[in-house]
């Protein structure tokens, strides 16, 4: 039956080497018989693999897709192009069906591209070390949250914005809620920016949270914002794009204590939400607090360089309830495929990525700012996604329009603010202003073609207030 | 014959000037950089990469790749951790693009596909559980214990409780008590007794109205099923706190017993080990939750729901599929999006290829190949907790350390030489020089005898052998201490100057 | 002058105290025991408190790590830190052959006399051999 091995004969000899009848003796020996199940598990019967693929395959058709439509849908998860090379290498059995490198003889290659994967990292934010990484961006903001609270004792306070993803901060509520800590959410200024934040900074601060290039696209301050925490004796942690870092300054040339980000932009695939990586880099000297697996150098018996998994006392398996986190995995399929991404696109390539970005984000701009209907919200330069105000006032109708046109044209960000249906608690809502308005991000992937296209759709879309 | 090159890093095979990847024209307006940024904004170089071709890209890590052990290649014995094979469909259809490039953003009209699949999964998963309330958000087993803890908080909160304890077994995982510490709770740990299972003395001491969760693992770390687990429950119950259940070693009940049914009021799952996720050098995984119906308004979001069409035509327009918060009172979320869906995904695949009936002789043969290797390594290797297991065992090498100085550690190695991954060693912590098996059922018998046969010459062979162990493969043992008192996290290049 | 440990006091928990007298004050000495330092095998890392700290008798002043453990370290004595040897975690090879010299952590103006619980070593060299 599918994947088992035994034949009749197998079983017989196997069970008479243990001395048993049956192999519900074994389980009934030791399983209480008022906790067996009476009935066989109430699910669809077994399948083949040929009318399961079909059946799958009908299943997967009936998504709309970044391949069935042009996407440019942003808000954490980028439609960027991966190179053949990354699937290529990342669907060898000898990374992805092998385990933790708890044998570092028979693990070197995984702890290798480890080692390699932190090394990037420190390379691209500017900062002394890298875990091997966390589960996704969110949960990585929360860890470096926690990691800077249990730092800094006696302070208890987390200062952040509005314009700091809403789902990162509706993961830092849930954590924060039972231990000691007072989450403190800044409203944003009138162009998305947060540097009001600064006066809320106090000696009660154990650290602030920013995302630059921030979720509604725009810069913030990162040098200026991170200099006022340093005074206040808080840390600075900063969500920042990999992408971005093409062009803009890395968190560690700005004074950040901790960097993370969504590593997903970083040759893998959209995969509705996940798996992805979380990218946590700090400064050095905070590294014994650092969450995650660690991959550190060292000489075999011989002398031969090599990889081992260390600074291990940190961890849940030896520290138990005193370990800086409870995460005993890294996401080290998904590290791969950034460390072969990343290895592919080289200093030249990442700039080239981020100008692309940077010049087809302007010329959609450009574009939709033509239309009366439309207006970009938010002074200043984007990197790849801005926001764009429906003053037809009807996103969702207009949404819905250009996804009957092939295109994903953008987020419903009315749902995310205050008042909405995903943002009715103001600690994790988008600010009012960003009513009626979409989120779009451009990335290196869409042509010229596909963003006349998309201007266009919308453009002639009906609307409420002209029908 | 090896490639030499393969162990250098990317950072010596780097060469000024070489490149993978180019993009060519913009084919729209260019805009000067330079002027658009303020100057504080930009960076004056682009970070300090390595500078490779694709020939080097490839080569490199195809080299690597081939100095890991893995399920696709060796025997992985691993305890805890269930290595079984990762079946190759699973692969091929979470990658039809109606799956893998889907955004996590798209509206829900055009995701009915993917909605109901991980609808019926949720269904899939209460069913195995016999816990009603589903979350698929966790995205590890320990992050399933962490949002479940979350769950159990609020609940308490709710009740105007001030429960703030949680007990943990001595065999448990070390996820247990930092998860708990996590969540906000204290921790005290109930020892095990003399056969490896619950002490009940213990238990009932430990017990009081501070206790809110008693985090059990059934089977237990040792392989063994606790069959005072009716006991567990009603002392626990009695208490008035709540039974979780660490879900790590389902493989071994599936169809047999259910949590919920054995008085478990949460728990989680390791798709990525139970549903044949592959363990990708360490993670991805998934850690979905289950729970009881009074518990199910605390889960974290989003879930699915679904609502049935009116006149509807066919099977693929018979129900419209939601995403939902499952209530005001939810915990709100624990990662972002949904979770980890491609792993989610191979579950479903994995679930559908076995069927209900096929889930139990997974189990059943699981605990077949355990016990069979169990009742040969008995012979020379003492395995300190009964004749009998479930999925797994743990023997103990004290004996032979103090016979013949052959630790653990020693077995470990030398197992690698002879072609096999070496079992789980030195955990549970409540067994000395522990070395804990897990066949799992995707093993032949012949692979079976081949390792017993490989163990038993182990501990026929001489010290110094062993102690050098291990020979074949490209390194020797590494040195952990000086990687841990003088840490070298990151390449430098010749200069000692870091990049950075 | 090197310390002779026959002449120390023990914790429970292996840290020695070696007091002197100072300026009609009295400095506790404190390090841990030449047989933790078997037992932790290979110590890799060491926490230290900063000179200032204030320290109650049982408190929890440092850590110790060898590569797959941890060990905290607790004060012996109550009193004032007013020395810290800083040199010691990055020699902490050194701490194998010279617990009672090299190794000294701490030095702590006492605010109390020694607590009774403190052993001699006569008492502190059995509870050794039971545990070993």
């Amino acid at each position: 039956m599918s994947y088992l091995f035994h034949t009749d004969e197998d079983r017989r000899e196997m069970l008479k080497s243990i001395g048993a009848e049956s192999i519900d003796e074994i389980i009934n020996d030791q399983v209480p018989e008022a906790v067996r199940m009476k009935r066989p598990l109430d699910l669809p019967p077994a399948c083949n693999e040929l009318a399961l693929t079909a059946e799958m395959t009908r299943l997967a058709a009936r998504n709309a897709s970044a391949d069935s439509h042009v996407c440019f849908l942003g808000g954490g998860a980028y439609d960027h192009f991966i190179p053949a090379a990354v699937d290529e290498i990342a669907s060898r059995g000898e990374y992805y069906t092998s385990y933790t490198p708890y044998q570092a003889e028979v693990s070197q290659g995984n702890l290798q591209v480890m080692f390699e994967y932190e090394t990037l990292v420190t390379q691209l934010t500017g900062l002394g070390v890298s875990n091997a990484s966390l589960y996704d961006g969110g949960s990585a903001a929360t860890e470096a949250v926690l990691m800077a609270l249990s730092m800094q004792r006696g302070r208890n306070k987390v200062i952040t914005t509005d314009v700091v993803h809403p789902q990162y901060r509706d993961i830092l509520v849930a954590y924060l809620k039972n231990i000691d800590a007072e989450l403190v959410v800044v409203p944003s200024d009138e162009n998305g920016h947060s540097k009001p934040m600064i006066d809320a900074i106090d000696d009660q601060t154990a650290c602030v949270l920013i995302q630059h290039p921030n979720f509604v696209g725009q810069l913030e301050s990162v040098s200026e914002i991170a200099a006022a925490a340093k005074e206040a004796g808080a840390l600075t942690i900063q969500v920042f794009d990999p992408v971005s870092l093409g062009r803009l300054k890395r968190p560690g040339d700005m004074g950040v204590d901790i960097a993370i980000a969504e590593g997903q932009s970083l040759g893998n695939p959209l995969a509705y939400g996940g798996p992805y990586l979380g990218i946590m880099a700090c400064r050095e000297e905070l590294v014994r607090r650092l969450p995650g697996r660690i991959a550190g150098q060292t000489t075999d018996r011989r002398g031969k360089r090599c990889w081992v998994l260390t600074l291990q006392t940190r961890e849940q398996h030896i520290r138990r309830e005193k370990a800086t986190s409870n995460i005993c995995s890294n996401q080290t399929l998904l590290a791969l495929r950034a460390t072969v991404h990343l290895s592919l696109l080289g200093p030249e390539g990442l700039k080239e990525t981020a100008d692309h970005c940077i010049a087809k984000t302007a010329y959609a701009k450009e574009v939709i700012a033509k239309s009366d209907r439309f207006e970009v919200v938010g002074e200043g330069p984007s990197l790849k996604e801005f926001v764009v105000r429906d003053l037809g006032a009807d996103v969702d109708g207009l949404l819905a329009h250009a996804r009957d046109n092939g295109l994903l044209a953008g987020i419903d960000m009315t749902p995310m603010c205050v008042g909405g249906s995903e943002g009715s608690e103001t600690e994790v809502a988008l600010p009012s202003r960003y009513e009626q308005c979409f989120l779009v991000a451009v990335t290196e992937k869409r042509s010229r073609v596909e963003i006349d296209r998309w201007a266009k759709v919308l453009c002639e879309a009906p609307s409420m207030a002209t029908v | 014959m090896r490639n030499q090159q393969s162990t250098q890093l990317l950072f010596e095979l780097s060469r000024a000037g070489r490149r993978a990847h180019r993009l060519g024209d913009l084919g729209v307006p260019s805009v000067n950089v330079d002027e658009l940024f303020a100057d504080e904004a930009l960076a004056e170089t682009p970070p300090p990469l390595p500078e490779l071709a694709e020939g080097d890209v490839v080569r490199h890590f195809v080299g690597l790749s081939t100095l890991n052990m893995s399920v696709d290649t060796h025997f992985y014995p691993l305890g805890s951790c269930t290595m079984k094979y990762n079946p190759k469909r699973n692969e091929r259809i979470a990658s039809l693009p109606g799956f893998l490039n889907v955004h996590p953003l798209q509206h829900e009209s055009g995701l009915q596909g993917l909605l109901e699949l991980l609808y019926e999964l949720q269904g899939m998963f209460a069913e195995i559980s016999g816990l009603p309330g589903v979350s698929m958000q966790p995205a590890a087993g320990a992050h399933g214990e962490l949002a479940a803890l979350l769950v159990a908080a609020a609940y308490f909160r709710d009740q105007g409780s001030d429960r703030s304890v949680v007990l943990t077994a001595d065999s448990a995982h070390g996820t247990n008590p930092a998860s708990a510490q996590m969540a906000g709770f204290k921790t005290k740990t109930v020892k095990s007794n003399a056969n490896g299972l619950v002490d009940l003395e213990d238990l009932k001491a430990k017990l009081d109205d501070k206790t809110a969760v008693f985090m059990l693992t059934n089977p237990n770390t040792l392989g063994l099923f606790d069959s005072q687990i009716e006991e567990i429950n009603q002392l626990v119950h009695d208490a008035g706190a709540l039974i979780y259940l660490d879900g790590a070693n389902m493989n071994a009940i599936l169809g047999i017993t259910r949590p919920g049914d054995f008085g478990a009021d949460l728990m989680h799952y390791n798709p990525h080990k139970t549903f044949s996720g592959p363990h990708g050098g360490g993670g991805p995984g998934a850690g979905p939750i289950c729970v009881r119906d009074f518990l199910a308004k605390y889960l974290p979001g989003p879930v699915v729901t679904r609502v049935e069409n009116e006149g509807a035509s066919g099977d693929d327009d018979r129900y419209t599929y939601h995403l939902t918060s499952p209530s005001v009172d939810s915990i709100g979320r624990v990662r972002s999006f949904f979770g980890n869906t491609g792993v989610l995904v191979r579950a479903y695949i994995y679930l559908r290829t076995y069927g209900g009936d096929g889930l139990r002789h997974v189990s059943e043969d699981a605990v077949l190949g355990a016990n069979y290797l169990l009742s040969k390594v008995k012979h020379f290797l003492d395995v300190p907790h009964g004749d009998r297991c479930m999925h797994e065992f743990v023997a103990s090498a004290t004996r032979l350390k103090k016979e013949k100085k052959l630790s653990a550690m020693d077995i470990a190695k030398r197992i690698l030489d002879y072609g096999f991954h070496a079992p789980t060693v030195y955990f549970p912590l409540v067994v000395d020089e522990a070395v804990m098996v897990e066949p799992t059922e995707t093993e032949s018998k012949q692979t079976l005898d081949a390792f017993v046969e490989a163990l038993f010459r182990i501990t026929e062979e001489g010290e110094e052998l062993i102690h050098d162990a291990p020979h074949s493969t490209r390194i020797s043992r590494p040195d952990d201490v000086t990687a841990a008192r003088r840490p070298i996290l990151k390449w430098t290049d010749a200069a000692g100057e870091s990049a950075t | 002058m090197a310390r002779d440990p026959s002449t120390l006091r023990y914790a429970e928990t292996h840290e020695w105290v070696d007091v002197q007298e100072e300026g009609g004050d009295k400095f506790a000495t404190i390090g841990i025991s030449a047989f933790a330092v078997e037992q932790l095998n290979d110590l890799v890392y060491m926490d230290l408190p900063e000179v200032g700290r204030t320290l109650e008798v049982g408190e929890e002043f440092g850590e110790v790590e060898s590569v797959k453990a941890v060990s905290p370290l607790y004060s012996p004595v109550a009193g004032e830190v007013v020395a810290v040897h800083t040199d010691l975690p990055d020699n902490l090879d050194n701490l194998n052959d010279d617990a009672f010299d090299f190794g000294w952590i701490l030095k702590v103006k006492l605010s109390a006399d020694l607590p009774d619980s403190l052993m001699d070593y006569a008492a502190y060299q059995k509870q050794c051999s039971e545990a070993g």
